[in-house]
């Protein structure tokens, strides 16, 4: 099985967001870049497919020059080789089409990607993917199974969870539970250097142009300070929440 | 060329985000001047839609779509899209919408935009905001394409009735094979989910153990609320990982969501950011929740939730 793992390059979830040019660019000042956490756990179950299954993992992120020690990260962490498509990320749908470039060229059977990204958090990527390459799509994905060329997926839904039956060639929208949070993996020193060794591929973009643009950004508006109501006067925070907030 | 807006349902009965939605294609059709046209599958009284401003509502009946299928789904709201001619296409934040969304914008060459809060600051171009950075900012976005998807965060538009009346008509679209087969589903019914939530109490590790959690769901039961949970509660197991909330967890968009026992972590309140009142109950007055919230009471939890049941009983049987 060659199993091909989408990695967006994002903020840590700690950053304070900023943005500069007149409010038109992400301010990557000080800010550390992180695998996203929902392709970690993606990552850590191909790990487990690599392991228990013999199949083959590769890494990929469309992105610039900058993202490529996110890549090495991942193949510290145990993926046999690295992509990067080396144009910038501008939407959700320029990133699919190059990435349905890869599967394309590459062949894979499963593709995991996670259910969004942290950072422009579009969940759009994975289903556009798979509806460009018409693979079958399974997203909220917190379990997967394979066996040869059959799958069977839990998926999150609002209220529970549904088990669904499907084959290989699959794109999945990944999430936390797909492996638990205790088993993800921290790069060791073994890793770190046997990363170095392994191929990080670069490959040119093929020409397709965004269907969107995020043209400004603006942050939220500032809170105003927090209405303290004291603990042995609880009828005045329901008096509150009816009569100014208008919530009950 | 109208505004196409898909109402999801449940049992035949519509949800609520599906009042808000056509609610909100209303305003975006009345700013380009045209009408707005509903998709319904396997609801009953489709007509009640005009009341939310649809003129029309395309009716499917089809026991091929009896349960949720993203590709299916996808091309039926597709052909109904192509049927009417729709250049703006409007679906709620549900998680089977944003499932079967981007298929749909392969489907229509149409640019998508997910978790939009407003109604667009204009339509040439077509521009929309929306937010960005898991709800620690906005972003301004414009569409190119001819066709638009746009997907409205549940709860930032509201529900509005127009009061007109809208003419149903059965539509039956072809549907295609899919390769994900459902083989079982587990929900619980008979509680109401944080997606469809208008009000959601969360609990944090300052409750101390899962068996403290009675007093929590009896609090959402008085206000009708879904439960919800920080991350290190879902993480130790005390409650279930669906109800995890935050920025790595489910999105919270409630009217109302009160944390209880809840520090309130940066990667917490990015998730729950967009709930319009926030109130926290947190022994620690230097608890960084205070900051986000609107409202606070610097007290014990198993002295003031108590507390809070025993009024909110009260104000509800007075306003009964
Ligand atoms: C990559 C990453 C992603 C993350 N994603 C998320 C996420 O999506 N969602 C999330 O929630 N967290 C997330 N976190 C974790 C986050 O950083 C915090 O650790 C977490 O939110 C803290 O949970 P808590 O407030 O329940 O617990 P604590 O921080 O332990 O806070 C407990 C609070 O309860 C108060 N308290 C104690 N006793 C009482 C009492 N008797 N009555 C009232 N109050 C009391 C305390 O004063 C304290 O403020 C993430 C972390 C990382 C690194
Ligand atoms: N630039 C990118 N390069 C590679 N994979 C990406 C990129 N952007 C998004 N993805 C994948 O698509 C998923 C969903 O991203 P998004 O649609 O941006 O929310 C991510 O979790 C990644 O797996």
């Amino acid at each position: 099985m060659k199993i091909l793992v989408c990695i967006s390059h994002v903020p840590d979830t700690t950053s304070k967001i900023n943005f500069t040019d007149g409010d038109t660019k992400f301010d990557t000042n000080g800010v550390q870049f992180v695998i996203n956490p929902n392709d970690e756990f993606g990552l850590t179950r191909a790990m487990w497919f690599k392991e228990k299954q013999g199949a083959a993992v590769t890494v990929v992120n469309v992105g610039g020059p900058e993202t490529e020690p996110t890549l090495r990260k991942a193949l510290a962490i145990g993926a046999d080789a690295a992509i990067r498509v080396n144009t910038e990320a501008t939407d959700g749908f320029a990133v699919a089409k190059q990435l349905a470039q890869v599967v394309n060229d590459g062949g894979y059977d499963l593709i995991i990607a996670g259910r969004e990204s942290i950072d422009y958090n579009g969940g759009m990527v994975p289903g556009m993917l798979a509806g460009m390459i018409d693979a079958n799509f399974v997203t909220n994905c917190i379990g997967l199974e394979i066996d040869g060329t059959s799958a069977k997926a839990v998926r999150e839904i609002d209220g529970g969870k549904e088990t669904v039956n499907t084959s290989l060639p699959l794109v999945i929208g990944g999430q936390k539970g797909l492996v638990e949070e205790s088993d993800l993996r921290i790069p060791n020193m073994r890793g770190i250097m046997m990363a170095r060794k392994k191929p990080l591929t670069v490959v040119e973009p093929t020409g397709v142009s965004a269907e969107t643009k995020a043209v400004s950004f603006e942050k939220p508006a500032p809170k105003g300070a927090v209405k303290l109501v004291d603990a042995d006067n609880i009828d005045e925070l329901v008096n509150l929440l009816h009569n100014e907030a208008k919530v009950i | 060329m109208s505004v196409l807006v898909y109402t999801e349902s449940e049992n035949g009965k519509f949800k609520k985000a599906a009042h808000e939605v056509v609610s909100y294609a209303k305003a975006v059709a009345d700013q380009m001047g045209t009408s707005v046209t509903a998709v319904a599958i396997n609801a009953d009284n489709s007509e009640s839609l005009g009341n939310y401003g649809a003129s029309k509502v395309l009716s499917i009946s089809d026991d091929a779509l009896g349960t949720f299928n993203a590709k299916k789904y996808a091309a039926a709201i597709e052909q109904a899209a192509k049927n009417e001619g729709a250049n703006v296409v409007v679906l709620s934040s549900s998680a089977d919408s944003r499932y079967l969304a981007p298929l749909l914008a392969v489907n229509l060459e149409a640019g998508y935009l997910s978790n939009v809060v407003e109604v667009p600051s204009n339509t040439a171009p077509f521009t929309v905001k929306r937010t960005a950075f898991t709800n620690k900012a906005f972003a301004n976005s414009e569409i190119h394409t001819d066709v638009k998807i746009v997907g409205l965060s549940n709860n930032s538009f509201g529900v509005v009735e127009a009061g007109g009346s809208a003419n149903v008509e059965a539509f039956s679209p072809s549907i295609p094979d899919s390769g994900v087969q459902v083989e079982s589903v587990d929900k619980a019914t008979d509680k109401v989910s944080i997606a469809d939530a208008e009000i959601v109490v969360s609990g944090g590790r300052g409750l101390k153990g899962p068996e403290n959690w009675g007093m929590i769901e009896e609090l959402a039961e008085v206000l009708g609320a879904a439960t919800a949970c920080s991350k290190p509660v879902s993480d130790l197991g005390w409650r279930s990982h669906s109800e995890h909330v935050g920025q790595t967890g489910k999105p919270v968009a409630s009217n109302l969501y009160i944390a209880i026992g809840i520090s309130g972590a940066i990667q917490h309140l990015a998730g729950i950011n967009s709930s319009k009142v926030k109130v926290v109950v947190n022994t620690d007055p230097e608890a960084p929740f205070f900051k986000a919230a609107d409202y606070g009471v610097v007290g014990d939890a198993f002295e003031v939730v108590p507390a809070l049941i025993e009024k909110l009983k009260a104000f509800k049987a007075q306003n009964a």
